[in-house]
């Protein structure tokens, strides 16, 4: 369940980053710290935006970096980055909150996908979520109790 | 009628999508299917219609390929109206 992959170290709460490049990377730096990627996957990510342009924003407030299974994943995982001010893509597309999605084969993160389409399709928890300033906060947006 | 969600790597948002895109068809009674897949591969596959963020779909156009983007991918209000508007012609 996202409620527990998303333990409190892979949550962060940012106040600002001036472009979408130290976004990512930051936004992905407890995968990394955990290991469930390596440095090339970050690299990969920004790659896949400058080739693709930025359609991993999937909402507005909302981007979901990510990259491919060989591009350096080690081990499923999902990092979450809320910042207060929001990171500019474009000239129309602005993210605050950051999913990095590590999938480390084609099949075994489409259960977490679905989870966060769910989570992502309730409006009224996106908005709150783009204002959440703790662990706890988030915790409780997505159903999770605190350990 | 066969649908294909489309985004640069063809796993994390083209399946989010497609999820959405499957429930309104459902929903709208359109006999169809939609499937994920990446750009690329994208390009040579032959589907009725091709769904996808603008930046994605600026890329596949050519060749006569019906495209049709989304700019919310998990707004299932959005997907519907773009449905109804590009293949039931409904304004």
């Amino acid at each position: 369940m996202l409620s527990t992959r998303l333990t409190s170290e892979l949550v962060q709460f940012v106040p600002e980053i001036d472009s979408w490049e130290k976004a990512i990377k930051v936004a992905a730096e407890p995968l990394l710290k955990k290991g469930a990627i390596e440095d090339k996957y970050i690299e990969a990510m920004i790659h896949n935006v400058n080739e693709f342009g930025p359609y991993i924003v999937l909402m507005p407030k909302v981007a979901m970096p990510h990259a491919r299974p060989e591009d350096g994943v080690k081990q499923l995982g999902i990092s979450l980055m809320v910042t207060e001010k929001s990171v500019l893509f474009n000239e129309e597309k602005t993210a605050n909150i950051f999913f990095v999605l590590a999938a480390n084969d084609a099949n075994n993160h489409l259960v977490l996908l679905q989870e966060i389409t769910e989570f992502l399709s309730d409006q009224e928890k996106v908005d709150a979520l783009s204002v959440a300033k703790n662990y706890e906060d988030v915790l409780k947006l997505l159903g999770g109790d605190l350990l | 009628m066969k649908f294909l969600a489309v985004c640069g790597n063809g796993l994390g948002t083209s399946f989010m999508l497609s999820l959405n895109v499957n429930k309104v068809l459902k929903e709208l009674n359109i006999d169809g299917d939609c499937k994920n897949m990446d750009l690329a591969s994208a390009k040579t596959e032959v589907a009725d219609y091709y769904i996808g963020s603008p930046e994605i779909m600026d890329q596949l156009q050519g060749g006569g390929k019906k495209t049709i983007s989304i700019v919310n991918m998990v707004s299932v209000a959005e997907i519907k109206q773009a449905i109804e508007k590009h293949v039931l012609g409904v304004e």
